[in-house]
């Protein structure tokens, strides 16, 4: 980067800017425009599981003509969880918590001026941007959005005459996620190339932090997946609009005899889930990362077993794409696959269980300074053990027979990937926040945020697994059907009121958020005291990120209580003392 | 409107959230030793809180959950699941108390330093290690368990029956005296035989078409799946089984019922699930209900995926043969 600086205009500063920093606030603002409306939406669909008839003047408001008289129609209720789902985990947990801290934290913490490539940052987002907006449009289509499930498995994905939701809507969502995936690799190639070539003087790969780590080894885990589902899309879109037979077969439909012939939807799903599956360590991963960063800072303590937490990242990374069959048991592939499949995905237990035990270990004998982050540090590692736990029964093809498809899934996998993933993503903005907008945010409701948000997420994902285990498959509208399950409906009550306080729990975080940007308390360059280069930098935001030279890179991350220095934390340009002994 | 009033609501209401905390000046932003204490006993008593709803959903509802297992292969289902909760359970109550008591244990106190404890061999072995060896044996007895339901083969004499789904319903289709499925195919579909059947193949004449499904107790059945349309899957949770109906192809399962309809209903699980299911029905006004064995759609397939089901009877054999002969075959059913 030159020390030339042109004249920045509005446009060049707030808009089409190349500023890493910039990038990172524009990609968390639009997450959590996202996330707002992917929340909101399991809103209005949990009313519809606790109240199955009942009319709503908040539905009525906001489904327009796809509710009758304040209930919504089946059609709808299955567009709102496919697009709940399309949301969270590509919209917030991908774009937004992957995109925002990758790009605040890479440069910042490995002492770079900026991404490799500033122009293809601004691209990534720009077309991240793009394809929100055209997710957005999706919604107001006459037919509804996409409904076929966040998986769009054909045929069902295939053929409007299916569903309403698989004409325009379904159209739009896949041109949506075309653009969504260029975002992300170009996204991805960019840390990559970043973290590999403009580490600063002295940082070597084993001092970098565990969130370049975790972020670093994100990418690579996209740049793998993501062309694959790139390519299932194409071929559906082939399949839907040029009469190609890719996934189609034998289909008989609304009396008539389709014209495909030797495809088969297996191997869509096949080509999905080898995204599908790394997919939920692309959301997990970084949120690791954060956690790692934030236990470590507010322990007052080393990450325990830095190079094991390495490792166990790049063993799940690795793991993680060969696993993906687990979602398939009951497709109808060869049993020996899933046999394979077993034993593949219950080696992730292994470093998944390192992980767990060392952040245990982080925190004993610590100092620990309960900041907002911290606590959804601490909640993450709950709720990815609870959550993470239950793996051990739906990686089980044996086991996974009976609860495959049922809220028991539901509830694994909100608890391992979605609430942890939020978890992680809510300890980074607290803790970054400073970072970004050169102000704190309130720590009182910064507490009030997570203890509503703690109880609420264990209300509603606890007591589901017994909705799954009693036989309840997910997506049904409603199961007024079937007296076998009138007395889940109880316990389905009793989820909605915890979801409606977690999502209104909401409310003060984005009060907290949006008005400390403006009023919040003005923050030192260093206020939790941590080690790591980013909070060397200036608290006002100045393009080149350091003022003058480059710093040089001394020691580790996590020189937290070392003995034979005066503070509890040694920020990573001191260099060694004499006779220090690098850890 | 409304909607617009909806968000003008949530807006005013974040305002007024800030405006609460900015008047009792809590612009604060740093943990201070006071907050450290009132944060770590708070995640005790959000550790109570955990344990609390854990005890209280197990006893509220376990009384929702399934019954035993209806089927010889759901028996050995049952125990691998039985130990594998036992393993969670035990994992997740231990270590979530370490994660509760050290954040309370370990809050920050002025002046104390961290222990510097960067790295143990020894602890990272051990956390690999056992974790390892537990999930081996899980491996081993899940693959074992796997084999045995996954296993499709005719050894036994088993009866076949192809179970096929469409937009939104199910029919089945048993292959009748020679045991052999007529072959099929949707592109054969016409008037009254609904799945296709070709009735030029030999096998095909005494297969049995029928909406309602009956199965022997004691003798093996192996489904054949099929769906006409889009992918549906096809639940029988009393029988833990599951598997997808694809379009374009056959897929399969196996198992042996082992309970009759009317065994299961005087089972005692049943009995204390169906008590509470008629006490929520009676309160509605609605009429009892009686226990039934069902084969419900788990895939998404549509608008109506919610109400796509059909009933399932197990009897004894003898009385299963002598209803199966009553039935119509497809010869008949097209003629």
């Amino acid at each position: 980067m030159s020390t030339h600086h042109h004249k920045e205009t509005f446009i060049t500063k707030y808009v089409f800017s190349t500023d890493h920093k910039m990038i990172s606030k524009q990609y968390l603002v639009t997450g959590i425009f996202m996330g707002i409306i992917g929340v909101f939406m399991s809103m209005l669909f949990r009313l519809q599981i606790a109240w199955p008839e009942e009319s709503f003047t908040i539905v009525e408001a906001f489904l327009g003509r796809h509710q009758d008289g304040g209930v919504m129609t089946p059609d709808m209720y299955l567009a709102l969880v496919t697009i709940h789902g399309t949301i969270m985990v590509f919209f917030v947990l991908t774009a937004g918590l992957s995109g925002t801290f990758s790009n605040l934290l890479i440069p910042l913490q490995i002492g770079a001026r900026d991404m490799a490539s500033g122009f293809l940052n601004m691209v990534s987002y720009w077309l991240f941007f793009l394809s929100s907006v055209i997710m957005l449009i999706s919604l107001f289509v006459e037919a509804g959005p996409a409904a076929a499930g966040w998986t769009i498995y054909p045929p069902l994905s295939a053929l409007p005459q299916a569903m309403p939701g698989s004409g325009l809507g379904m159209t739009l969502w896949l041109v949506s996620m075309a653009i969504f995936i260029a975002s992300s690799l170009l996204g991805s190639l960019n840390y990559i190339v970043t973290v590999l070539n403009l580490r600063t003087v002295g940082m070597k790969m084993v001092r970098l932090p565990l969130t370049i780590w975790a972020f670093f080894v994100t990418a690579i885990i996209g740049v793998v997946s993501f062309p694959v589902l790139l390519s299932a899309a194409l071929l559906l879109i082939f399949d839907r609009s040029f009469g190609t037979s890719f996934f189609l077969s034998d289909i008989f439909i609304q009396g008539e005899v389709l014209h495909y012939q030797g495809g088969s939807p297996v191997l869509f799903e096949h080509l999905f889930w080898f995204l599908g599956h790394p997919e939920v360590y692309i959301v997990i991963l970084p949120a690791m990362g954060i956690v790692s960063e934030v236990l470590a800072a507010n322990s007052r303590k080393p990450i325990f077993g830095y190079r094991a937490m390495i490792g166990s990242i790049i063993a799940i990374a690795f793991l993680s794409t060969i696993v993906w069959g687990h979602h398939m048991f009951v497709s109808g592939m060869n049993p020996f696959l899933g046999s394979v499949f077993t034993f593949t995905t219950l080696l992730i237990a292994i470093p998944s269980a390192v992980k767990s035990f060392n952040w245990l270990t982080t925190m004993w004998k610590g100092n620990l300074q309960m900041n907002t982050a911290t606590l959804f540090s601490i909640g993450f590692v709950s709720t990815f053990i609870t959550g993470g736990l239950t793996g051990l029964v739906l990686g089980d093809s044996a086991l996974d027979i009976n609860v495959h498809d049922t809220y028991f899934v539901v509830a694994h996998f909100h608890l391992v990937m979605g609430v942890s993933a939020i978890y992680g993503m809510f300890a980074g903005v607290y803790h970054w926040f400073p970072k970004m907008y050169g102000r704190m945010m309130n720590k009182t409701l910064g507490y009030w945020h997570f203890w509503i948000t703690a109880v609420a997420a264990y209300g509603v994902f606890f007591p589901m697994h017994f909705v799954g285990l009693a036989g309840l498959p997910r997506r049904y509208y409603s199961n007024t059907a079937f007296p076998l399950f009138d007395d889940v409906a109880d316990v389905n009550i009793v989820i909605t009121l915890f979801a409606i306080l977690g999502g209104a729990s909401q409310i003060i975080f984005l009060a907290n958020f949006f008005i400390s940007i403006y009023k919040g308390k003005k923050a030192e360059q260093n206020p939790w005291k941590s080690n790591t280069l980013e909070w060397t930098t200036p608290v006002e935001h100045i393009h080149g990120n350091w003022p003058g030279e480059l710093p040089t890179v001394h020691r580790w991350a996590y020189d937290y209580s070392k003995p034979g220095h005066d503070e509890d934390f040694v920020v990573q340009t001191t260099p060694l003392l004499d006779g220090e002994e690098e850890s | 409107m409304t909607a617009l009033l909806y968000v003008l609501l949530a807006i005013v209401f974040a305002v007024a959230i800030w405006q609460i905390a900015s008047i009792l000046n809590l612009k604060s932003a740093i943990a201070t030793e006071k907050d450290n204490n009132t944060q770590g006993i708070l995640f005790v008593a959000f550790g109570v809180f955990f344990y609390g709803l854990m005890v209280f959903s197990f006893w509220k509802y376990s009384v929702i959950l399934l019954p035993e297992a209806a089927s010889v292969e759901g028996e050995r289902y049952d125990n691998l699941y039985l130990i594998t909760m036992l393993l969670i359970l035990v994992v997740q109550a231990i270590t979530q108390f370490l994660l509760f008591f050290f954040a309370f244990k370990y809050r920050g106190v002025k002046g104390r330093k961290a222990l510097f404890y960067a790295d143990s061999h020894k602890l990272e072995m051990i956390w690999t290690i056992i974790p390892s060896v537990v999930l081996a044996g899980l491996v081993l007895y899940g693959l074992s368990v796997w084999n045995d339901v996954m296993d499709a083969s005719d050894a036994e004499n088993p009866l076949i029956v192809e179970v096929y789904a469409k937009q939104f319903q199910w029919e089945a289709r048993y292959a009748g005296d020679d045991n052999e499925l007529g072959l099929a195919n949707v592109r054969k579909i016409k008037g009254i035989n609904t799945m296709g059947v070709d009735m030029t193949d030999k096998n095909a004449m005494d297969d049995v078409p029928v909406r309602e499904l009956r199965l022997p107790k004691g003798r093996k059945v192996i489904f054949k799946f099929r769906s006409q349309d889009v992918l549906h899957s096809a639940y029988m949770p009393h029988f833990r089984a599951q598997m997808n109906c694809v379009p374009g192809m056959v897929t399969q399962f196996a198992f042996t019922p082992k309970m009759t309809t009317e065994e299961m209903r005087a089972n005692e699980e049943t009995i204390a699930k169906v008590e509470g299911i008629n006490k929520i029905r009676a309160e509605k006004g609605e009429e009892a209900y009686e226990f039934d064995y069902l084969l419900l759609c788990n895939k998404i397939c549509g608008s109506s995926h919610y109400n796509m089901q059909m009933k399932i009877i197990v009897e004894e054999e003898a009385q299963f043969n002598s209803w199966l002969k009553d039935q119509k075959t497809m010869a008949q059913v097209v003629q």
